[in-house]
């Protein structure tokens, strides 16, 4: 990790100089759009110089130390030189070639590698196609669930200003979804110093369901940042299912924010999937804005070597007769670094409200580290509310047990530690994507195939 | 097949074992019975290699190899099972693929090749109905929301399927009702041969009307007090374990 080079100058701490990159970018090729989004870009890149990256003196940053992002001064993603094809998109389609999906490369869509055919009653396109074809829906729900003036949000406040494409996906009232979206966002090569700003919308009118898969992974490995967001608005009765998939290249940074605003009786269920980038930071924020929802928040982060990966999730409830539900569990090992830190919120009119949170990690080296803060803040008197860490190892008794069957020690553990994992990949019920998630991470236990 | 001789072990400095000596041969059914505490399951753990026992000195043979020497996957591999009290619940492991797993250890170590899925399921099919449990289980996680009854049962069923030379049953009988009772020993009488042994380790003499031993063994505080024929088993359950405590002047303090 590079060491921070700049005085600190802002009160608390924020470091302006290093912000330059993007403010030259955002100055030089500035995004095209309509006249409320440029003003709202305007904003967040205003918001994003005077704050400057968080140190972690920043309380949402203690634990990660965003400066060698900082220090990196990435450039825009140069667009690949194409050669790219279908074939390469192979690893990271389940099997499942048949689904609608939206396929970026180095944070530009590619109509070629994508395949959305008319699918009735819900719209998918890219946010470039959309700001031109759908611009009522834009402005009605592009940029109002992610916070960017909050100094803890700057890298949302970045994507904001600089924000050039992605995907958009608008599903009607009353329509479920009858396979799952994919949007795969691909790095090559030429990713290399570059960053891209993914933008995902995601609008689920009342009374609909819908399955999205947003993916991130790398074709040949680079330093480079992806720096996403996505917004989702889930009306009336909807539900949205949320898988997030951060496979980066070993050597890259990533920074997510997913921001969902949930209204009466909606459920959430969002699933974070984490094993790729050397630094990755994923926010998760859901928002009970209606009496009667539900939200659930699943995550899995495997780490190795130096990685580091920081989760900060936060539910928060405004409405009565509400549940939350949130499993995430990590496996580090070697030197690696986890950080989870899970906010519940639950205001006075919030009664009833049923929450339970748990991390748990399990250490596979005497090197590896967590720092885990599950939170509950509570301002209702009648709720159910639960919270808890574990930190473990692999449990003595159940390697005892598995060897006085005949099964070899080294096999007893990567089994041990499989399981472990997958307690929670058991709760994806999309069967390609969990057997998909269930094989990637056997074979990263065990170099075997389950069946 | 086994020979223990005069076995001391301890847990965390504690002497648990005081000099246990035991010889089971083919073909034989063992019962090794005693008061709580005596040190019963102790030493079907120290059998099985479990590491929060220290062995301090006694040996053991399992079929001319010192079995003390040898890892407990090793011991599993050469035929030692044991069917543990308390089986232990592996969430997110499911009984097909840890048992064919162990299966296939012990054919590799055997020399024998590998079972592929199919053919492994063929094997299990016929051991399930042997203990009474619907194939539905082996796609469920390792005794996780196993019932207790379930539990010993999958034990059987493991025992059914690894089929071991010298299985040791501890206390397979604690928690079952008499159903299920009959279940599991009509399921390991069907498994007796002339070529394997058991030593069913009990506190009560119930279980050895279904599974008749050929020696009855008293454990009290560590050491055998005393030996004799299934007759003796009836007379524990009559009489309970004080006459043997206080014949032997050994103490019922524990």
């Amino acid at each position: 990790m590079a060491t921070i080079g700049s005085p600190p100058s802002k009160a608390w701490g924020g470091s302006a100089d290093v912000s330059t990159a993007f403010a030259e970018q955002f100055g030089t090729t500035r995004p095209e759009g309509p006249a409320w989004l440029a003003a709202v870009r305007e904003r967040a890149m205003a918001s994003f110089q005077a704050a400057g990256f968080p140190t972690t003196k920043n309380e949402d940053w203690h634990f990660t130390n965003p400066s060698p992002i900082a220090e990196a001064t990435f450039e825009p993603m140069r667009p690949p030189r194409g050669g790219l094809t279908t074939d390469h998109l192979t690893p990271w389609l389940f099997g499942e070639t048949a689904w609608p999906r939206l396929v970026f490369v180095n944070g530009r869509f590619s109509p070629a590698l994508s395949r959305v055919d008319v699918i009735d009653g819900i719209t998918v396109m890219s946010l470039a196609v959309a700001l031109r074809e759908e611009p009522s829906l834009l402005e009605r729900h592009l940029t109002r669930q992610a916070d960017t003036e909050d100094p803890a949000q700057v890298f949302a406040a970045i994507n904001t200003a600089l924000m050039h494409d992605g995907a958009v996906i608008h599903v009607q009232k009353g329509v479920s979804a009858k396979a799952p979206i994919h949007l795969l966002f691909l790095s090559d090569a030429d990713a290399a110093g570059g960053s891209s700003q993914p933008r995902v919308l995601i609008v689920a009118e009342p009374g609909s369901q819908a399955t999205v898969i947003e993916q991130y992974a790398a074709v040949g490995g680079s330093r480079y940042l992806t720096n996403a967001v996505t917004e989702a608005w889930v009306g009336d009765g909807a539900t949205l299912n949320h898988f997030r998939l951060q496979q980066e290249a070993r050597d890259a940074f990533h920074v997510g924010t997913t921001v969902v605003r949930q209204e009466r009786d909606s459920h959430f269920v969002s699933f974070s999937f984490a094993t790729g980038a050397d630094l990755s930071r994923i926010n998760v924020y859901a928002g009970l804005h209606g009496p009667g929802c539900g939200a659930t928040l699943n995550g899995l982060y495997m780490l190795g070597g130096s990685q580091h990966c920081d989760h900060q999730t936060r539910i928060v409830h405004f409405e009565p007769n509400c549940y939350s539900r949130e499993l995430y569990k990590g496996v580090l090992d070697d030197a690696s670094h986890g950080v989870f830190n899970g906010k519940v919120y639950v205001h006075p009119a919030a009664q009833k409200t049923d929450g339970k949170q748990t991390n748990n990690t399990l250490l596979l080296s005497e090197r590896a580290r967590i720092d885990t803060k599950p939170q509950l803040e509570i301002f209702a008197d009648d709720v159910k509310c639960t919270h808890g860490a574990t930190v473990g190892r692999i449990d003595e008794t159940a390697l005892f047990y598995m060897k006085s069957r005949g099964i070899p020690n080294n096999e007893a553990r990567k089994l041990l530690t499989y399981a472990f994992a997958a307690e929670v990949l058991e709760t994806i019920p999309i069967d390609a994507l969990r057997e998909g998630l269930e094989r990637l991470t056997l074979e990263r236990f065990t170099g075997t195939v389950n069946s | 097949m086994i020979q223990i001789h005069d076995l001391h072990a301890s847990v965390g400095g504690k002497e648990i074992l005081r000099g246990i000596s035991l010889e089971i041969g083919p073909g034989q059914v063992h019962a090794l019975m005693g008061p709580n505490g005596s040190g019963k399951s102790t030493l079907a753990q120290v059998l099985a290699g479990h590491p929060g026992y220290e062995v301090t000195s006694g040996t053991v043979t399992y079929r001319g190899k010192d079995l003390l020497e040898m890892e407990p996957e090793e011991r599993a591999q050469a035929g030692v099972f044991l069917a543990f009290q308390y089986p232990v619940e592996i969430p997110g492991v499911s009984n097909a693929y840890f048992l064919r797993s162990a299966y296939n250890e012990i054919r590799k170590a055997r020399g024998e090749s590998e079972a592929d899925p199919l053919e492994f399921l063929d094997i299990v099919e016929g051991r399930l109905k042997l203990v009474d449990l619907d194939d539905s289980m082996l796609n469920r996680s390792v005794n996780a929301g196993f019932s207790g009854g379930e539990k010993k049962r999958n034990e059987i069923l493991q025992l059914a399927v690894l089929d071991p030379l010298l299985a040791i049953l501890d206390e397979t009988d604690s928690g079952l009702d008499i159903d299920a009772l009959r279940t599991v020993a009509d399921g390991v009488n069907k498994l007796r041969r002339k070529d394997n042994a058991f030593l069913v380790v009990t506190h009560y003499q119930r279980l050895l009307n279904y599974i008749v031993p050929d020696r009855v063994h008293v454990l009290v505080d560590g050491r055998i007090a005393r030996s004799g024929g299934k007759e003796l088993a009836l007379e524990l359950e009559e009489r309970g374990y004080d006459w043997v405590t206080a014949e032997q002047g050994v103490g019922g303090q524990r």
